[in-house]
């Protein structure tokens, strides 16, 4: 119970952090609606061509565009969120400091980093989607069960992508410059989250490879879910995100404990 | 409980190795052990105000992440309030208290007031005595109009006494300071300084000072550490470094016009001249009044100031004995 409170406490000052930054926000929007069409029109120029490709019609497609644009911040597709904080706090020692609060590390870092995306979910997802629903004939589905499994699915999103994200900024305890590191694996995320393309539209092995990486547990199965896409249906989708969301948590909190190690032994 | 009356920390021969990588050719590393503690003991009674000094690079970092536990020791006994540190670091956590002057606990986006917030549920301080512990901080740190304004906003100053007041919102026993007044004002040094000493007399929380300021131990501490090289150079009232270190303060004495070295002034020596301006050395535990008297008396004195030794000139001549 205690933790409960403690943890939707730093949730919330996450949510505050990043709500007082308005003009970011509008400057995020706008950037999210922007690069919204110019994907849409391309969309549409390829299903124009390839009807049914990956499995989606041209309104499923243009809605997976809008998601994603919707989605973008809040999943941290491109990285960034505490990650960036994380690791710089890594790279000058103040993880340190961190120690020596009565508070598991992860456990922390996950509850604000849910409140930042509570927060962008909300402040950069819902005016994208709106005007990309406005501009397009997009394919939203009617009822609240749907939203509801979408929702979820969306929460798993993040907690995966907080997951990989942690794995990343620990790297930071070896690596001096994780520079290299992270510029990869926000390329990684980008491509494998569907964000530029949907997994669905790759044939062959290297199509079903791209959908079992943890990635696509962060766009694509949300997105599938919302669309009624998921192979197998929602539930096979969510449990698939709980799956990496776990794994990867786990890894997480073992390379956390070396990494501690690493810091107590040899003083960082 | 078995710090009651007795040894609060307790540290015996504690002695810490790193090893450092170096390179010594293409793809050859040689790794080397850096003994950055070396046998260091003390003890500190429950209540008492330690001043912990020394040059940069002596160990004192070192061994206060020993202290807290978020260092382990290579060798040596270390207990603070009965308990090992590192073995039991998140039992310790909740009874001390840790301020640096260079880092901040505190979050950057949020008030003031948000941040204590954060801190209560941490520690699962009981509301009432959370608010009685803020109250009084902001009353003696003069923190009132400063509670609803981002840290990031805020002066060194005002963070520092911001961070404070984080470290004591749940009552520890113990706190560490590590140069606690770093880049503050005369005010906001006094001002400090004030408040621990309060703490101290008022609460009875232990306190170690680590510093490079002087003052800050001569207005604070009757007990000071001094440890160079990863070793233990003295442990003893602050006079009795003085004494030890032959410390010796300086008068610059500003004169009319350039004039030939002052000489003949009985415990006193001219050490540098530039222009119209002399540098007088004395010992730091003879006064200094007789001495500006006579040059006033003698000399065409325009001005004058008395320079304290610091840190490093007393732990050189505790060197060169």
């Amino acid at each position: 119970m205690h933790l409960l409170r403690l943890n939707f406490a730093v949730a919330v000052s996450g949510f505050r952090r990043y709500a007082t930054y308005r003009v970011a926000t509008a400057a995020g929007v706008f950037t999210n609606t922007v690069f919204g069409f110019i994907l849409a029109y391309t969309f549409i120029a390829l299903w124009h061509e390839r009807p049914h490709l990956g499995g989606y019609d041209q309104s499923q497609a243009l809605t997976f565009v809008w998601i994603g644009q919707a989605m973008l911040a809040s999943v941290a597709v491109m990285g960034g969120g505490f990650q960036d904080e994380f690791s710089e706090r890594i790279r000058n020692g103040d993880v340190a400091i961190d120690l020596y609060r009565p508070v598991d590390l992860q456990l922390w870092w996950l509850a604000a980093d849910l409140g930042r995306a509570a927060f962008q979910l909300l402040g950069r997802g819902v005016v994208p989607l709106a005007v990309g629903a406005l501009a397009f004939d997009l394919a939203l589905p009617a009822s609240p069960g749907s939203w509801l499994l979408f929702l979820l699915a969306v929460l798993l999103a993040l907690v995966v992508s907080f997951a990989l994200r942690y794995l990343v900024a620990l790297c930071g305890f070896w690596l001096l410059d994780a520079t290299g590191l992270n510029a990869l694996s926000t390329l990684l995320s980008l491509f494998f989250s569907g964000m530029l393309l949907p997994l669905t539209v790759f044939p062959g092995a290297f199509g079903e490879t791209a959908r079992l990486l943890p990635w696509s547990a962060t766009l694509q199965v949300p997105a599938d879910v919302l669309l009624g896409a998921q192979p197998g249906g929602a539930a096979a989708g969510l449990a698939f995100q709980t799956g990496w969301a776990l794994v990867l948590l786990a890894a997480g909190r073992a390379l956390q404990t070396v990494a501690t190690r690493k810091v107590v032994v040899q003083g960082g | 409980m078995a710090d009651e009356g007795g040894e609060f920390i307790d540290v015996q021969d504690l002695t810490k190795t790193f090893t450092v990588r170096r390179r010594t050719g293409l793809l050859r590393r040689t790794a080397e052990e850096v003994r950055a503690v070396d046998g260091i003991s003390f003890t500190l009674r429950r209540g008492e105000m330690a001043g912990f000094i020394g040059p940069n690079g002596a160990g004192k970092s070192t061994t206060i992440k020993m202290l807290t536990g978020i260092l382990t020791p290579s060798g040596g006994r270390l207990r603070v309030a009965g308990v090992d540190p590192w073995r039991e670091r998140t039992r310790l956590v909740r009874r001390i208290g840790v301020v640096f002057g260079q880092r901040t606990t505190l979050w950057w986006d949020l008030p003031l007031r948000d941040s204590y917030g954060l801190v209560r549920r941490m520690y699962r301080v009981p509301q009432a005595r959370f608010e009685e512990n803020l109250a009084r901080c902001v009353e003696l740190l003069e923190l009132g109009d400063l509670l609803d304004v981002p840290v990031r906003q805020l002066s060194l100053g005002q963070r520092m006494r911001g961070d404070i007041t984080a470290a004591l919102l749940h009552d520890p026993d113990v706190l560490y300071l590590d140069e606690p007044t770093i880049g503050l004002d005369v005010v906001s040094k006094a001002r400090v300084r004030e408040f621990l000493r309060t703490l101290n007399a008022e609460r009875g929380t232990t306190v170690l000072l680590t510093t490079h300021d002087l003052s800050d131990i001569e207005q604070l501490c009757k007990r000071v550490v001094v440890i160079d090289h990863g070793r233990l150079m003295y442990d003893g009232p602050l006079a009795g470094l003085h004494e030890v270190g032959r410390g010796e303060r300086t008068l610059v004495v500003d004169l009319e016009r350039e004039l030939p070295p002052i000489e003949g002034l009985t415990g006193a020596r001219t050490v540098r001249t530039e222009g119209p301006r002399q540098w007088l050395a004395f010992p730091a535990s003879a006064s200094a009044a007789p001495l500006v008297s006579r040059l006033a008396a003698e000399y065409p004195l325009v001005d004058l100031s008395i320079r304290e030794p610091d840190i490093e000139d007393v732990i050189a001549r505790m060197y060169a004995r």
